[in-house]
C-alpha cells in the first residue's frame, strides 16, 4: 500500500462573472514510503494548490486523500490536527514563514508544544538535535530570524518541519527564492535528510533541473491536470507529452549554447477560468490533431511508444499515444 | 562577436559607487559594442543591478554616490551630463526594461497612451503619427491584433505580453543600447524563451546593443556574446560566452557552474560553495571570494587581484587553467 494515495482530487474556486476556476482537476497519484515525487509546471498549473489541498491547508472540493488508513478529507478538525504530526510543509519564502518576534528555538520547538510532546527539558534537547541536523550552530536557538540569511532561514523552516518526525514532507518551491550557491546547499540538505530519515517528499517546483536532481518520479502539470507522470529518468530522457518536451527544451542550460533543437511554444497559459475544450494544451501544441480540440485525453499508459526497446512505465494524457492515434 | 575592433558604444571604466564611506561597487569596467548582447551575471548583492542603474544615472543619490570612474557612451562621459541632458538621453539613446512589467506600467492608462507618450516625449510628430508608430512597435514585439491592443489596460494583458509592451516602449525611439534588468525572471520558462528570442531577433535586426542583467547562467550561455561575472561589487571574470562556459577561470565562476543541478547527475551531492555572499559592509580584505574559495593561495586574504587578460579577463591569484 502506498504511503499517500490521492484519488480524483479537485479544487475549484468561484471566478469572476459566475465562472468556476478549476485550480486542480481530477488529480490521482500515489507516493510510496521513502519516495520523492517531483511536481513540475508553470505558474497557475495547480501544483501549489495540489500540495496544500492534500494537507487540507485549503479544503479540497472533491476527491480522496488516503494516508495511514484514513481518508484525510473526511477527518474532523481534531483528528486532522493529530494527523498533521506526520504531514509537514516547507514554503518558498523563508522570510514570510517565520515569526519575526519569536526566537529560533521557540519557532522550532512550537510543533512539539502544540502536540504536547515531551517535557520542557526534552523539548530543548530536541531543538538542539534538530539544529545540528540542519547544520545550524547551537546558539541559533537564542537568536531571532532576522539575524539569519535566506539559506539559514530555510534551514530553520526545515528543522521546524522535521520536529515531529513526519512521514511526508511537502516542499513547495522550497529552494526557488535562493541564490544559486545557496540553492545547492539546501538541495543537498533536503536530499541528505530524506535518505537519513526515509522521508517521503512531494517536491513542488517550476524548475525542471532541480526536480530532476531530487526526484524518483516526476509528475508534469498543466492547467490543473497531470499530463505526464513516470520515473524521473524516463520523463527527463524520453518525455512523451509535447508539453513536457517543450518544457524541457525551454530550459536554458549553461554551456549548451544557442538553441539547437529548441521547441519554443506559441502563446501563453490559457485562462484557467476558461480552459480550452478537449486537451487543455491543444492551443499551444505543435503536434495538435483534430481530435485534440474536442476530446480530452485521459492519463493512461502510452500505446505504441517505446523507451529503449521496452514499454515505458510513464503515463501520459495525449492523443498521440491513444489506442487509435 | 561583432565589431570588437571598433570603438565600444558603451564603456564603463573603473566605476566606483559609495554609500557613505563604504564602496558598494569598485573598479567595475565593461565595454559593450553595437549589436552585441552582453550578460552581467551574479548572485544577489553582487552589484549587477546597481551597475545597470548607474548607466542611466538611476541610482538613488543620496545615499548612493558615484565617487570615481567614467561611463562613456559614444565617447561622452555620462557622469558629466546635466539632468536635462540625461533626460534627453534616457529613452532616446538608452532604454531600460525591468523585471516586473506590472509595476513599470501605469495601471490607469491604456497601452496606447503609454507607448505614444514615449514617442511624443522624444520626437516632434503628430498624435496620428505617434499612434501609427505605436501599432508598428506592437507588431514588432509580436503582440497580436496591435490596433485593438492599444485600447487595453495593463491588467488585461498577461505577464509575457506586458513585458512585450515594455520592450515596445523601450524601442520607441530606436535606442542604441537596451539595458534589460532581469527581464524574464518573473516569467514562466516557456514565456521566458519567447521574450529572450524576441530581444535576440531585435538586436540582430536593428543593431541595438543589449546589456542583459541576470542571475541565470543558462540564459547567458544561450543568448549572450560576452559575459561579465560579478562578485562582491567587482567584475571577477569577463570573456566571450563560449570560452567562459567551456573554461571558467575564476574560482567563483568555476564553483558556480559546477554547483547547479543541471551540471550534475541526478541524486549526487552537489558540489556546494560553502558560506554566503558577504553583504557590502562585511566584505573581507583581499579577494572578496577567498573565505569561500577552495584554491586559496598566499596573497588571496591580503591583496585584491587586478582584472587581467586579453579577451578572457580574470581577477584571481590562482585561476583555473
Amino acid at each position: 500500500m502506498s504511503l499517500l494515495d490521492i484519488r480524483h482530487l479537485s479544487k475549484t474556486y468561484p471566478g469572476a462573472h459566475g465562472q468556476t476556476v478549476k485550480a486542480v482537476s481530477d488529480v490521482s497519484l500515489t507516493i510510496e514510503a521513502g519516495e520523492v515525487l517531483g511536481v513540475v509546471g508553470e505558474s497557475g498549473c495547480g501544483k501549489s494548490t495540489l500540495g496544500r489541498a492534500l494537507l487540507r491547508l485549503i479544503e479540497p472540493s472533491a476527491g480522496e486523500v488516503h494516508f495511514g488508513g484514513k481518508d484525510l478529507v473526511k477527518l474532523d478538525r481534531r483528528a486532522m490536527t493529530a494527523m498533521r504530526r506526520d504531514l509537514q510543509i516547507i514554503f518558498q519564502d523563508p522570510f514570510g514563514s517565520l515569526n519575526p518576534r519569536h526566537k529560533v528555538g521557540t519557532i522550532i520547538g512550537e510543533p512539539l508544544v502544540v502536540h504536547r510532546v515531551g517535557t520542557q527539558q526534552e523539548r530543548k534537547a530536541r531543538v538542539a538535535e534538530l539544529l545540528a541536523l540542519v547544520g545550524l550552530p547551537d546558539n541559533a536557538a537564542d537568536r531571532f530570524p532576522h539575524e539569519f540569511s535566506g539559506g539559514q532561514r530555510q534551514r530553520i523552516a526545515i528543522a521546524r518541519a522535521l520536529a515531529l518526525s513526519p512521514k511526508l514532507l511537502v516542499a513547495d518551491e522550497a529552494v526557488s527564492a535562493l541564490d544559486v550557491s545557496i540553492q545547492s546547499q539546501i538541495i543537498n540538505l533536503i536530499a541528505k535528510l530524506q535518505k537519513q530519515l526515509s522521508l517521503s517528499i512531494l517536491f513542488i517546483s517550476h524548475d525542471l533541473s532541480v526536480i530532476r536532481h531530487v526526484s524518483d518520479r516526476i509528475a508534469v502539470m498543466y492547467l490543473g491536470r497531470i499530463v505526464e507522470i513516470g520515473p524521473a529518468e524516463e520523463i527527463m530522457e524520453a518525455p512523451l507529452h509535447p508539453y513536457t518536451q517543450a518544457l524541457l527544451s525551454a530550459i536554458p542550460r549553461p554551456g549548451v549554447g544557442r538553441g539547437a533543437g529548441r521547441i519554443v511554444l506559441e502563446g501563453e497559459l490559457p485562462d484557467p477560468a476558461n480552459p480550452p475544450t478537449g486537451c487543455p494544451f491543444h492551443t499551444r501544441c505543435p503536434k495538435v490533431m483534430a481530435v485534440c480540440r474536442t476530446v480530452r485525453p485521459e492519463l493512461a499508459a502510452p500505446h505504441g511508444a517505446l523507451v529503449e526497446g521496452r514499454a515505458p512505465q510513464s503515463q501520459v494524457a495525449c492523443h498521440l499515444y491513444g489506442p487509435t492515434p | 562577436m561583432t565589431q570588437t575592433m571598433a570603438n565600444p558604444l558603451l564603456s564603463i571604466r573603473d566605476l566606483r559607487i559609495d554609500v557613505g564611506k563604504r564602496a558598494i561597487l569598485e573598479g567595475v569596467s565593461l565595454d559593450i559594442h553595437a549589436g552585441e548582447m552582453v550578460g552581467l551575471v551574479g548572485e544577489s548583492g553582487c552589484g549587477k543591478s546597481v551597475t545597470a542603474l548607474s548607466i542611466m544615472r538611476l541610482i538613488a543619490e543620496p545615499p548612493m554616490r558615484v565617487s570615481g570612474g567614467q561611463i562613456l557612451f559614444s565617447g561622452t562621459d555620462l557622469l558629466g551630463l546635466s539632468e536635462k541632458a540625461l533626460q534627453k538621453l534616457r529613452g532616446d539613446d538608452i532604454a531600460m526594461i525591468f523585471q516586473e512589467p506590472m509595476t513599470s506600467l501605469n495601471p490607469v492608462f491604456t497601452i496606447g497612451d503609454q507607448i505614444t507618450e514615449a514617442v511624443l516625449l522624444h520626437r516632434k510628430v503628430s498624435d496620428h503619427d505617434a499612434k501609427a508608430r505605436a501599432v508598428e512597435l506592437l507588431t514588432k514585439v509580436g503582440i497580436p491584433a496591435p490596433a485593438q491592443a492599444l485600447e487595453r489596460y495593463p491588467h488585461q494583458l498577461s505577464g509575457g505580453q506586458r513585458q512585450r509592451v515594455m520592450i515596445a516602449i523601450a524601442l520607441a525611439c530606436d535606442p542604441k543600447l537596451l539595458v534589460a534588468d532581469e527581464p524574464t525572471t518573473a516569467l514562466d520558462v516557456t514565456v521566458q524563451a519567447q521574450i529572450l528570442d524576441l530581444l535576440d531577433r531585435l538586436r540582430r535586426e536593428t543593431g541595438m546593443a543589449v546589456l542583459l542583467i541576470t542571475h541565470d547562467l543558462g540564459v547567458v550561455s544561450q543568448y549572450c556574446d560576452r559575459v561579465a561575472v560579478m562578485y562582491g561589487g567587482r567584475v571577477v571574470e569577463e570573456a566571450p560566452a563560449e570560452a567562459l562556459f567551456a573554461r571558467p577561470r575564476h574560482r567563483y565562476t568555476e564553483a558556480l557552474l559546477a554547483t547547479i543541478p543541471a551540471a550534475n547527475p541526478p541524486g549526487v551531492e552537489l558540489p556546494a560553495i560553502g558560506g554566503t555572499v558577504p553583504p557590502p559592509g562585511q566584505r573581507p580584505p583581499g579577494c572578496t571570494f577567498h573565505p569561500r574559495c577552495h584554491a586559496m593561495v598566499e596573497p588571496c586574504p591580503k591583496t585584491m587581484p587586478e582584472l587581467v587578460g586579453d579577451t578572457h579577463k580574470v581577477r584571481c591569484w590562482n585561476p583555473a587553467s
